[in-house]
Parts: C-alpha cells; structure tokens; sequence
C-alpha cells in the first residue's frame, strides 16, 4: 500500500496547513472556480461556471433537481473532472483529479448519500483512508485523541466505538463532518444535508455549521430549500439548467428573488382549484403498523379516512414512516397490525402479491420511486403501461398476453397524456423524468380506480409537467374519488391537499386545513412539536365513518 | 478406538483440511474485497497442473511451486480483468475460469506428456515431503502429549504448516492493518473507499491477486505435495467445498480454519468408513461426502444461524455520474 | 467525451457475439500454435468431423439436442434474474425419475413410454431446481450458491443409487439393467439411412418444441410478461403485485424440467439404461450457449448446433490429428463464456464509438 504521508501528524496537522495559510494574503477566496464545463453526453450539466466563495462564510448553492449544483461540487471534489475551466484553492490553480487531491487541498465533502461503512464503528469510518501506518493501532489511538479534541472544540460529540449501523442519521452526518475535519478541510461541502434530518436535527447542524464558520473554516450548502438558504448562509448563489445565474448577498435578497431566479419564471405557487364536495369514505386505515425490512416498526399505529371526492396530503420530513405507510397500503408491504378498508371491505394484502389484490379491488398507486418502483426502465413503454395490469382481461386471453392489444391501449393514452416521445415501442429508459411520472399516471389512472395513492407525484419532473400532472390529480377528486397524497415537498402538499395530515416518528401527528395553516405550525408538527388544541385525527371517526 | 486410530484420523484431516484451508482463505481475500470468487477450482487445477508439470520438467519442487504460483496468479489476474476492469458478471467469470481449467490442462498435458494427461511421476526431490519437528521422534515416548506431538503436528509437508499459519496472517492483517480496514471497507461499502480517495480498483485487484497466491499454494499441495504428479480434474470439487467453508465460516479466518478441519475430517471419517458399519448401520460414504453441500446448504437457508457476505459482493464498481 | 448510444440490434445480437466467438476461436488457434500444431488444420479437422457427412451430422444434431435443453434452462431463469449454474445436476438426478419410470414399463411400446418418460425427468429435474428456488425465495439464499451445491449433492445421490440400487446383479459396471430391446426407441438412422447408426432422435423434436414453447412463454404470456419484469427489476414486478416468490419457484422448476430432458436424450433415446456421469457436463455447456445465443431461443438454437458442432468435430479431432485431444472444444467454450459473458465490457465500447463514427449522421437525421 502507498500511503501519502509517513509522518506521526494526524492528517489535521500537516505542514500543509500552514503553507494554506501563508498565501491566504493572495486572495480573499477560499475557492474560485472559472469557466468551468462538464458534459455527459449530450447533457451539458456545468456551463462556463463562474464562483468564488469567500474564506469564513457560508455560501448557499441553490437551483432545481439537475440543475448541476451536485455536479459542479462533485469536480471541485475531484470525483469527476471538469471538460474545461480553472480551478483555484487559496489563489493557486489546481487541477484537481480525485477526492485525495482535494482532501489534500484541504476541501471536503459530506454527501448527500454518507460515505461510511455500516459496519464499521465510528473511529474506523473515520480513519478510513488516511490511515498513518501501515498497522492499524496507532492510527486509533491517535484518531481517538483527535476526534475527543474537535468533538470539543465544535460542539461535535460522538461516541468513536459506536457502530454506524446503531446511530443516528444526525450521529451519521456528524461523522462525515468530523472525517472530513480530521482530514484537515478548510473547506467543507454539505449536499443537501437536511434531506434525512428532522427539523431539531437540522437546527443542531446548522449551529454547528455556525461554530465552523466562526472558527475561520469555509463552507459551502448545496440545497434546494429556501429556507434554509435564508436561515445560514452569507452569500448564495442560483444555478439553473447548468449555468450559473447570479450571485448574491444573502441579507439583499429574499426567496421570492431566489425562487424566480431559480425557475426562471414566476412560479405558480397555487394550483387552480375548485372547492372539494367529499362524499363517502373511500378509504379507511385503521390503526395501522408496519415494520421496515429491518424489523423496525416505522408505522405506529395510524389511522385516517379518506372520502371520494377529496385530496389528504401527508406532510412529514422524510424518513418518519410515510414511505413504509404507502407501501402498506397498496399491498406492497405487509401489515404487521390494523387495517385497511375499501369503501367498507377489508383489504387482505398480505404475501408478496399484495399489491395485485389492492389493484383489483380498485387501489391504484403511483410510487414513490417511479424507476426503482413504477417502472421497468428496460421495457418498451407499452410494456409498462400494462404493468400490474398484465392479467386485465382486455390484454389477453388465459395465460396468453395480447401485445397488439397493449399496445393499442398504449398508444392512446400516449396521446391522451401528451407523453413525448409518442412512441410506444421505444426503451422506457430514453423518456425524459416527467414522461415516465406521466406514463405512470395515464396506467394508473385508466381503470378510474376509486382511490388513487400519490407519492412524490413531482420528483424530478420539470415543470411545465408538473402543472400537467397537478391538475389531472386535481381531475380525478372532481371526479369523485379519493386521493391520498404523500410528499415531502410542502409546498406541493399546501397547494394541492384538501385536508393535511402530519406524519412524525411513525404517527400521525395533527390535521391541519391548508387554507389557514402557516408554514410554521406545519413545520412545528412536522418536528415533532404538538399543541393539544390540534386536531388529531381520531381513529374512532375513521373507523365509524367506515363502517 | 485405540489413541493410535484416532490420531491417524486426525492426521488424515489435517492432511485433508489444508487445501482446503488454502483455497478458502484465497476466496476470503477476494470475496471480502466484494469480487465474488466461484473459480478457486479452476485457479487450484491450473495450479496443480502448472507445478505438477514444471517439478517434473525441472526437477525441482521449488520451481515447481513457483510455476504453480505464477499461473494461479495469472489466471487470478484474467479473472480479474473480467470482473474488476471490464465490469463483467464475476460468477461468469468464475464458471469460465473453471472449465478453462478443466480443458487447458487435459488438453496441454496430453499434448506434452502423451500418459494420457497425466504428468511424470515425480521423483523424492521433486514435491515436498514430510518434515519432522524437532525433538519430534525423541519425545514420540511420552504418551498422549509425545504421540500427539510426533503422529499429529510433527511430520507433514511445508504446505501444511504454511496453511495453518495463513490463518493467524489473515485474521492479523484483517482486523490490524491498514489493507485489511479498507479490503473489509471496498466489499461492504466501496464508494466510502473511493471517496476517501483510495483506488477501488487497486485494492480489488490486490485482493484478487492475494487469492490467486493462495490458489497456487493450494493447488501445488495437490500436485507436488499429496500427490507425486498431476491427474485430470485432480482436485476434483475440492474449490467448490471451499468455498461452502467460507459461506460456512461467515467469510471469517479462524472459522473457515475450524469448517475447513470439518470438512477434512468428513472426508477422512468417509475413506475410515468405506464398507464399515456403525453400530450395526451402514452409512452410504456419499452421505458423508456429500455432508459439507448439505451443510451449507442448510446454513445458507438460515436454520442454523445465517450466512450474510459482503454487503457490495457481486457487483462490479462503477462511478456514478 | 460524449456518452456512447447503445448498439444498434442487429449488432447487438449478432455482431458481438460473432466477434467474441472469433476471438475465442483465434486465442484457441494460438493455443495450438503454440504447442506446435496447425490451427487451420485443426479447424478443418472439427469442421469435417462435425459435418463431413450424415454420420457427423447425425451426432452433431445428437449433442446439439442436449445443449438446446440445457441453454434454455440457463436462459429461462436468466429472464427472471436468476443464474441456474445447477443444470449439470438437474440433469443428472432427472435420469433417476426417466430409469424409474421406463424400466418398469419397457415392454410397452416407446411411443406410450416416452411422454411418460418426459413427464418424469421434468418433474425430477423441475424439483431439483426448484428446491433452490424456494430457498431463495422463502429463506434469501443465493441460488448460485444453493445450484452449486446440489450438483454435487446429485452426484452423490446418483452414485449411490446407481451402485447400491440400480445395478443389477452380476453386473460388474456401475449402471442400471437395459431397457427390453421391444421397448426401445428407434433412433433417427432407422428412418433416415443417411444418418447411419447415430444417437440422434426422436428428443431432438422435442428440443425444437421446447424452442418454440420457450419463445412463446418468455414474449407471448402474462407469466413471461411477469417473469421479465422481475428479471429486471425485482422491486417494480412486487409494486405491480406479481408475486415475487412464485414466480422464482415456477421459472426455477420450468428451468431444472427443460434441463432433466438431457435424462430423457441420453436413457430413452440413446443409451437405454442409466450410467454414471452421463450429463458429461452439458449442464455447463448450457451456460456458454444461453450467452451466446443471448437468452433467445433463435440465438440457442444456433448456438446449440454450433456447440453441438463443436463436440462433435472435437471427438473427430483426435483422430484426425493425433495430439489434439477433444478438450481443445472445453478450452474453446471456456473462452466463449468468457468472453461473452464476463468481458463483454472488452468490445462494447468500441463497437458503439464505431458505431457513433460511422453512423454518425444517420443518428443525427434520427434525433
């Protein structure tokens, strides 16, 4: 094994430190990057990027899913390398080709996805890679000093013999910063580091963050949220479609700017329509629970109703149980206590075909996840447009399948739906996000299913379809029928939900109406934070309006 | 049983058990790294045949041994390029590394010994032999303690003692060197390596190339060691019950050392038991050969404890856009 | 750089394999060019044997008759996601069920013991395959693994039987009694003369069937439909409420069934009685077919006969020229799995930056 350095320093105590901070008089920037370009094909994710992120702040980068933010941050990590453009860490041009390149330069990274080794504790994760001798003993000890002396020093406890397996994922996140601060960064990037925390839990980070910057380090927040962006940064700056559209002091501008900035537009922030008429309750959980694949049970409990004719949203932060909740539901995942009622009739949704009983008594269900889930990227699209339906007497007959039948249906929905390109036969693959969400929908909605459940209906969708999307969702509870509708983006919830629900630690924790609600009491119940007075939905109501 | 048959029992499974032991260790190298390895067999047989044919051709069981070596470590190295490099289906890999084996050496060894794929005889000097511990015949006297001393550990062949010092080495460079924290890291979680700037690549490839050395001792055990010379499909399965002892062992050293002597033992207990019957019945010796299968077999479906591998085993790495 | 665009079909299909097959066959010739032999020679030698004239034929078809049953197992589970490395075993155990069924029967004409004789291999060969199967899909054992162990799990159960149960007495060899002479069923050369004396039958047509059955199951059915859709990904086939489990244990079945016909080839239409180790690896031989002809029954049709050429020309080969033994056809499907199958990545790429070279403009009017 080579090993970069042979010195008894801990990587935080390299000469290179000082060198750094000798040529800080050169220039008032930690970073600066210049006309940067990237390209994946025919995707031009970065063009001629310009940023310079200025020594001891907190600089936001906001913009759109694909708008380039984890790209561009990926090359300055040197886990790609840039087409073209100038790289320069403290005023010296670098030409940064891997991530020890840039640990070197003293940039690091905590991504989005963390980097550890579940199995491995703490101390060991943190080690991984900078490993000082060739024997792994005095690499710990001296780790273990280390990480006592930054825990104190920016407020970042852990226990280093904890298995990463048995923490937190706030634990885990703290992790990632303090490798990247034994790595000796300076400058730190955090990707969209609220994505998997709970509100308090992001408040810790951004106190931390707080402590860092005080400290003299750099760092840089890749986020879609704008919140957050008001909340923490300095300065922030606005990428759309891969190019970088301004730059600006946090304290002069507000999120209105940012978000036009962002889309390029005014964005329609309320969704056209008309009062809800709910009728009869469609759909009635009662008491649910349900375990993860781990056993861990995620849904404690949960009870609501749903009548025809109306749309309830599930706000939540992501991870509190939601997802285990949709995949129960529609028959994916088994109940481990409760149940689900049909417009009166127990759903048995038990063993892994589950979904396929749902779908029959007339549950249909848009995914979370419609390329891990929804779909079958290596279809031809009118193969997914049967899929779950594959048995529906008007694609064949007895076992066998009648594919110019299929491919009829889809052909017409192609057209109903707008979905481009309009070919039935080509590779689900090559559609773009927002045609595949739309081919999910046009198949779910065809059997005009008495209720309909939506997960995440807009990720990744751009946005001239999500406004097609929205009002067909909108259509279907004129039309009569339920809608349960789960997202994590609460603008989408607060727009298009008739009634809210919040979802915290596996219960629901209050119903609120999205015409008077704030955005702070939804955020307060989100977190976990519940006033007596709300309206907790009552499973007694759920169950009598049921039966 | 008298303490003499059983010793001899014993002695027979340590025999049994070392290339066994060999080639499992060599798949714990590979498949900690995440690089599945279904071709120990092929690596073992190329082996043998390799050591079995330059011992013969060089008189030298040294030369021998290296030339086993070297092309266990090439095919390790083919191997590797289909599954590391080239992001192939390792398991494929693995099927054809083993029936490249199987045909290369039928093929080569009757091209150039004409005995029908067999290679010479080796004569004394040519394959390893046993080696008697110090003070071994000396202390033969004592009972129990010298017995065990003289008939058990004493008098084997340097591929034995090798063997069972692999273990130690393993579990050592395993849990207290820097290699072994990122070969354990690269086959749970190898993105975590690559982000902490290690080469995925580099460390697959050395583990692979670790397997291939041990594949090499293994096989020329076979060969040069056991055997006095190499036979068609010589090791006959043996890989495959390796690498059931891996699966057996959770993938760990001293476990697989401890199946690995198992395995060994059933097949002694198999050759003891030929035509014999216990307590009146007599046991079909394919029961007993075919009781490590079962046996993993049965681990793997979880009713005895489970058998979980590395977690990004099988899956060739590929950056992310 | 730009990304590279997947191959065109044609080329997809049919170029790469070619070139991988190519390739195999030159690293071959260099084997043999190393040892001093004349590789064209050698290729001339297989070709001749495999085709020279009926009886080469008869026996190519014979071998080919194997490999389309056991590349279609590979291939079957293969659309489902699941590599039955375990044909070789399958195969094997189904001969207990084909023995056990015709010897009782064989003073029965062969046309009513031969569907019985089919219905029991599958139904043997089906539940050793389908064991595995339900251990992974009720327990998560890998079937790679489980198929692995059951082959020489098989083995051993045949060995024992063969010896301790099936062979009579007075018989020396390690095998079953033969099948009565009026039971037997004739082989192609009573009809056909042209054919001579060769093992090719009967169960060749119902090889060609399997083909046909193949095709229409995996494109033409709702459980093909089903089974693909797991193949390719596991979570979306669960969302559309296919049953995951199920269909694991059906395609397992299905597979280790189209295997143990290679019981069915090898007692009732060629050897008449049960012997040891009378797969003689076709089970493996079925991997390197099912790659090559790309998990389609047209492609494993082709390939089958191309490796049925293969053995044939192989057992020819030795004596045509003395020191080139069959296993230069081992070495020679060794590398065609290898290449087709773990190093596809080797020519891929630049088949599609050729491709993008050459068919640039084309591409371009098309976007």
């Amino acid at each position: 094994m080579t090993s970069t350095t042979q010195t008894g320093d801990t990587p935080a105590q390299r000469p290179r430190k000082a060198a750094a901070s000798s040529a800080a008089a050169a220039s008032e920037f930690a970073i600066e990057l210049e006309k940067i370009n990237k390209r994946f094909g025919p995707v031009h994710a970065n063009r001629d990027i310009d940023l310079n992120v200025r020594r001891g702040s907190v600089h936001g980068i906001v913009g759109e899913n694909g708008a380039g933010k984890s790209t561009l941050m990926s090359i300055l990590y040197g886990f790609y390398t840039a087409d073209s453009g100038e790289i320069r860490v403290d005023g010296v041009p670098h030409r940064i080709t891997d991530s020890r390149h840039a640990l070197a330069l003293g940039i690091g990274m905590v991504h989005q996805h963390f980097m550890l080794v579940d199995n491995f504790s703490i101390l060991e994760n943190v080690i991984l890679g900078v490993e000082d001798n060739a024997l792994l003993g005095p690499s710990l000890e001296r780790a273990r000093k280390e990480l006592e002396r930054l825990a104190h020093e920016y407020n970042l406890e852990v226990d280093p013999d904890a298995i990463i397996e048995d923490v937190s994922v706030g634990t885990q996140q703290r992790v990632e910063i303090l490798k990247a601060l034994y790595r000796g960064a300076d400058v730190l990037i955090l990707d969209e580091p609220t994505g998997v925390l709970t509100p308090s839990e992001a408040d810790d980070l951004f106190r931390v963050l707080r402590v860092l910057r005080d400290e003299g380090k750099t760092i840089i927040l890749i986020t879609h949220k704008l919140r957050e962006i008001m909340a923490i940064t300095d300065y922030v700056s606005v990428m759309r479609q891969g190019a970088m559209v301004a730059t600006l002091e946090t304290r002069n501008t507000d999120p209105e700017e940012l978000a036009e900035l962002m889309v390029g537009r005014r964005v329609l922030l309320r969704v056209e329509k008309g009062p809800a008429h709910p009728g009869e309750v469609f759909l009635a959980v009662d008491n649910l629970v349900v375990k993860d694949d781990l056993g861990v049970t995620r849904v404690k409990g949960v009870s609501f109703a749903v009548r025809g004719g109306e749309i309830v949203g599930i706000a939540g932060v992501a991870g509190n149980g939601q997802t285990e909740l949709l995949e129960s539901v529609s028959g994916m995942r088994d109940q481990a206590g409760g149940t689900v009622r049909l417009k009166g009739t127990p759903l048995s949704l038990e063993g892994d075909d589950g979904a396929h009983r749902a779908r029959k008594s007339g549950l249909a269900h848009v995914p979370e996840d419609r390329q891990r889930m929804g779909l079958v990227v290596a279809f031809e699209e009118w193969e997914n447009a049967i899929l779950g339906y594959e048995d529906d007497p008007a694609y064949g007959k007895g076992m066998i399948l009648d594919i110019k039948a299929a491919r009829e249906a889809a052909r017409r929905r192609i057209a109903e739906f707008d979905i481009r390109p309009a070919n039935e036969r080509l590779k689900t693959a090559s559609f773009s996000g927002g045609n595949q969400q739309k081919i999910v929908l046009a198949r779910e909605m065809e059997r005009n299913p008495d209720v309909l459940i939506v997960g995440q209906p807009t990720r990744g969708v751009d946005i001239g379809a999500i406004e097609f999307i929205h009002n067909q969702i909108i259509k279907m509870r004129d039309a009569g029928k339920a809608i349960l509708l789960v997202s994590v983006e609460l603008d989408e919830i607060r727009s298009l939900a008739d009634r809210i629900l919040v979802m915290f630690d596996g219960q629901i924790v209050g119903e609120a109406d999205p015409a008077t609600a704030t955005e702070g009491e939804l955020g307060l119940m989100m977190a976990g934070v519940t006033d007596r007075k709300a309206t907790v939905a009552s499973p007694v109501a759920a169950t009598g309006a049921a039966s | 049983m008298d303490l003499a048959l059983v010793l001899s029992t014993l002695d027979a499974t340590i025999r049994l058990s070392t290339p066994l032991l060999l080639a499992s260790l060599a798949g714990l190298y590979s498949e900690r790294s995440g690089v599945f390895d279904i071709g120990l067999e092929g690596k073992m047989l190329m082996a043998a045949f390799a050591a079995g044919a330059a011992a013969a051709v060089f008189d030298s069981v040294w030369i021998g041994l290296f030339a086993g070596i070297m092309v266990s470590l090439a095919t390790a190295g083919l191997q590797g390029a289909a599954a590391i490099t080239l992001k192939g289906n390792q398991l494929i890999a693995g099927v054809a590394i083993n029936m490249l084996a199987a045909g290369l050496t039928t093929f080569l060894g009757i091209q150039w010994f004409a005995q029908g794929g067999r290679t010479p005889q080796l004569a004394a000097g040519e394959r390893f032999t046993e080696i008697t511990l110090p003070f071994a015949d000396e202390l033969q006297g004592i009972p129990v303690i010298g017995q065990i001393y003289h008939d058990l550990i004493s008098g084997h062949n340097l591929l034995v003692y090798i063997a069972f010092l692999a273990v130690p080495i393993t579990w050592f460079v395993l849990y207290r060197t820097r290699f072994g924290l990122r070969l354990r890291a690269v086959g749970e979680n190898p993105k975590a390596v690559d982000t902490a700037g290690i080469s995925v690549i580099r460390l697959r490839y050395q583990a692979v190339l670790i397997t291939g050395l041990l594949c090499g001792f293994a096989g020329a055990f076979f060969s040069i060691a056991q055997g006095s010379g190499f036979g068609n499909n010589m090791t006959a399965g043996k890989g495959f019950i390796a690498l059931a002892a891996l699966i057996f062992a959770k993938w760990k050293p001293v476990p697989v050392m401890l199946t690995c002597l198992l395995f060994g033992f059933l097949d002694a207990l198999q050759i003891r038991l030929q035509g014999q019957s216990i307590l009146g019945v007599q046991i079909p010796v394919q029961a007993i050969q075919a009781l490590p299968y079962v046996l993993t077999v049965v681990l793997l479906a979880g009713f005895i404890g489970k058998a979980v591998g590395p977690k990004a085993g099988g899956v060739p790495y590929t950056k992310e856009r | 750089m730009s990304a590279l665009r997947p191959l065109p079909r044609w080329a997809d299909i049919l170029l790469l394999p070619l070139i991988n097959l190519v390739l195999a066959f030159v690293v071959s010739g260099l084997v043999v060019l190393a040892i001093g032999q004349n590789p064209l020679a050698a290729l001339e030698a297989i070709v001749g044997g495999a085709f020279g004239n009926g009886y080469n034929i008869g026996y190519t078809l014979y071998y080919s008759t194997n490999f389309i049953f056991t590349g279609l197992a590979v291939a079957v589970a293969a659309h489902a996601g699941l590599f039955n490395i375990g044909g070789n075993g399958q195969a094997y155990i189904a001969g207990l069920g084909v023995i056990l069924v015709v010897l009782p029967l064989q003073f029965l004409p062969w046309w009513v013991t031969f569907p019985i004789a089919v219905v029991a291999g599958a139904a043997v060969g089906g539940l050793w395959a389908f064991i595995p199967g339900w251990l992974q899909a009720k327990r998560g054992s890998h079937v790679v693994i489980t198929t692995i162990m059951f082959n020489f799990i098989a083995a051993a159960i045949m060995v024992y039987m063969v010896v301790n149960v099936l062979k009579p007495a007075g018989v020396l060899a390690p095998e079953s009694a033969m099948i009565a002479a009026e039971g037997r069923m004739p082989k192609f050369g009573t009809f056909i003369p042209w054919f001579k004396n060769t093992d090719v039958n009967f169960t060749l047509l119902l090889a060609l069937a399997c083909l046909v059955g193949a095709y229409v199951l995996i494109w033409h059915t709702r459980f093909g439909y089903q089974m693909r859709a797991l193949g390719h990904n596991p979570t979306a086939s669960t969302y559309a409420g296919i049953s995951n489990s199920r269909t694991i244990m059906i395609v397992m079945t299905l597979s280790g069934a189209l295997a143990g016909m290679v019981a069915v080839n090898q007692i009732v239409g060629v050897q008449y009685r049960l012997v040891l180790d009378y797969v003689a690896d076709a089970g493996f031989v079925g991997i390197a077919v099912a790659l090559m002809g790309r998990n389609h029954p047209v492609g494993i049709l082709f390939a089958a006969l191309l490796f049925g050429a293969l053995y044939q020309g192989g057992n020819e080969l030795q004596y045509v020229i003395p020191g080139l033994s069959k296993e230069m056809v081992v070495v020679i499907q060794a590398l065609v799995i290898l290449f087709t199958g773990a190093m596809e990545g080797m020519f891929r790429p630049g088949l599609q930056r050729a491709f993008m070279l050459f068919g640039g403009s084309a591409a371009r009017r098309e976007a």
